[in-house]
């Protein structure tokens, strides 16, 4: 049974819609990488599967007791509240002890233990929020945008540490990147979205589809993102 | 020997500035000062409306800052404004009808400095156990529910995928806050709620390393800032409200002045 199922999803914030006719299936154990233009509605898309945002119309079947990991996007975490990063990674709730130390090596954080966590630079902070997921043994990873301000070292380890981690726990990958290299590289399924799904499948897939094509334009195939304000295209651009 | 008021007055307002401690972290925390003074001017409607049904002033007040606390949560979340308008109107509308009610209601006379100042120094011994009684539940509920506070606090969506609820985290923390104004009215009256809130959570800050530390740290500062204020006010005769509130924002002056010199 797939972990998550959605069908016909639409989100309205006001007289906005933000999504709508969203149908997506994410299996046990595979990458799944969800990219698009600003205001495609990415993290809105995590958000309604998580059930932080309400949906106005279709719906989200997740499996029984699905254990979900979360990492927010960088931006969106408060930061006026003193707080070292063990005592962030602490409010995820009880643990026996040799599970935490384990997932403290294993994203390489236990040095960080006594920094406060508006103090860690970018590559420190994700790996401090994908400890924070890893502690809840989730079998669905979701990511948002989770190597946003990273430079390219950083970013190349991000996805080798997330790669080890699925190798090692098998947990299904739902991310939001903008990274379209190692998207094509990394993920099993890609979604591309605009408001609605454009294309989604295989990278190769995707890739050669006139939807991918007419978001990322020539670019696509330097495998380079850079957004488009206007869509004036045919098919998949906004409505 | 100090006089009874006095012991009173110093009870009370430790009492207060120690509920305030978490609750006021919180509100600092999540950028709702603003909210706070909606919620804290919407006592004044609350008054008048207890005079004219004839129920006790802190239920009165009680019900309608719990009531303008989850409009204006409502009103948030339909993004039909910007925050600080919906805030603001709010605020604002409360403050001016709740004026004009109390001044047409047949019969009632409304002492306009005590309601909207305080006047702690006439706290009676009844008031107090309700005010302890009240404290006493906030800080319950605060323990209890702490850790999924934090996390609404830090990111809604991570509490929401860690398995919490957000309802229950708008609703504790905006019911608390309503409770918090109808305790703290009598004593620094409604333009000065957030104040006692905030003021010492500010103050705590810089020198705060975790989230429990600052509320401490904000307890030590609220109680410090209700004895140096109360002291000044009997010694220079000025009102006792705005001098506990002044006496707390010297603490945060010389809080930030002692991080400016560490650095």
């Amino acid at each position: 049974m797939a972990l998550v199922t959605a069908e016909g999803v639409e989100v309205r914030v006001g007289n906005k819609r933000l999504l709508h006719d969203v149908d997506l299936r994410i299996e046990a154990g595979e990458i799944v990488t969800v990219i698009g233009p600003n205001g495609a509605g990415k993290s809105t898309l995590l958000k309604a599967i998580i059930g932080a945002m309400p949906i106005s119309a279709g719906r989200i079947d997740k499996r029984a007791s699905l254990r979900i990991g979360y990492t927010p996007q960088k931006v969106q975490l408060e930061k006026t509240m003193p707080i070292t990063a063990a005592r962030f990674l602490s409010l995820a709730g009880k643990l026996p002890k040799g599970a935490r130390a384990d997932v403290l090596e294993k994203t390489d954080v236990a040095a960080l233990r006594d920094v406060q966590l508006a103090d860690l630079s970018g590559g420190e902070f994700q790996r401090v929020l994908l400890a924070r997921a890893l502690l809840r043994k989730p079998d669905l990873l979701i990511l948002d945008e989770p190597t946003q301000g990273l430079d390219q070292p950083a970013e190349a380890r991000f996805y080798r540490l997330l790669a080890d981690v699925r190798k090692e726990t098998g947990a299904a990958v739902l991310m939001v990147s903008h990274d379209l290299h190692v998207v094509m590289a990394e993920s099993d399924r890609v979604v591309c979205l605009n408001g609605h799904v454009c294309c989604s499948g295989a990278p190769a897939q995707v890739s050669e589809d006139p939807g991918y094509k007419e978001l990322f334009g020539a670019r696509a195939e330097l495998a380079l993102y850079e957004h488009q304000h206007d869509h004036s295209h045919e098919g998949c651009s906004h409505d | 020997m100090i006089d009874d008021f006095l012991l009173r007055a110093l009870i009370a307002g430790a009492v207060i500035a120690l509920a305030a401690a978490p609750l006021g972290s919180l509100v600092v925390w999540r950028r709702m000062a603003y909210f706070g003074d909606a919620t804290g001017h919407a006592g004044l409607l609350g008054v008048a409306l207890g005079l004219a049904l004839g129920l006790p002033m802190m239920l009165g007040v009680a019900m309608l800052a719990g009531a303008m606390a989850l409009v204006v949560t409502y009103m948030m979340r339909r993004g039909d404004y910007a925050v600080d308008t919906v805030l603001g109107v709010f605020a604002h509308s409360a403050l001016a009808i709740g004026l004009v009610a109390a001044s047409l209601l047949p019969g009632v006379r409304l002492n306009l400095m005590d309601t909207l100042l305080g006047d702690i120094l006439s706290v009676s011994w009844a008031d107090i156990v309700m005010i302890s009684l009240g404290s006493a539940g906030i800080l319950g509920i605060m323990a209890w529910r702490w850790r999924s506070l934090l996390n609404g606090t830090l990111s809604p969506e991570l509490l929401v995928a860690e398995g919490g609820s957000l309802m229950w985290d708008r609703l504790i923390f905006t019911l608390t806050l309503a409770l918090f104004v109808a305790l703290a009215m009598k004593l620094v009256g409604v333009l000065l709620i957030t104040a006692m809130l905030i003021l010492p959570a500010a103050a705590a800050r810089p020198m705060a390393r975790s989230p429990e530390q600052m509320v401490v740290f904000a307890a030590i500062i609220g109680i410090v800032a209700v004895v140096a204020g109360l002291g000044f006010s009997w010694i220079t005769d000025a009102p006792a409200g705005p001098s506990i509130v002044a006496m707390s924002s010297v603490g945060f002056i010389l809080s930030n002045l002692l991080k400016l010199l560490k650095n």
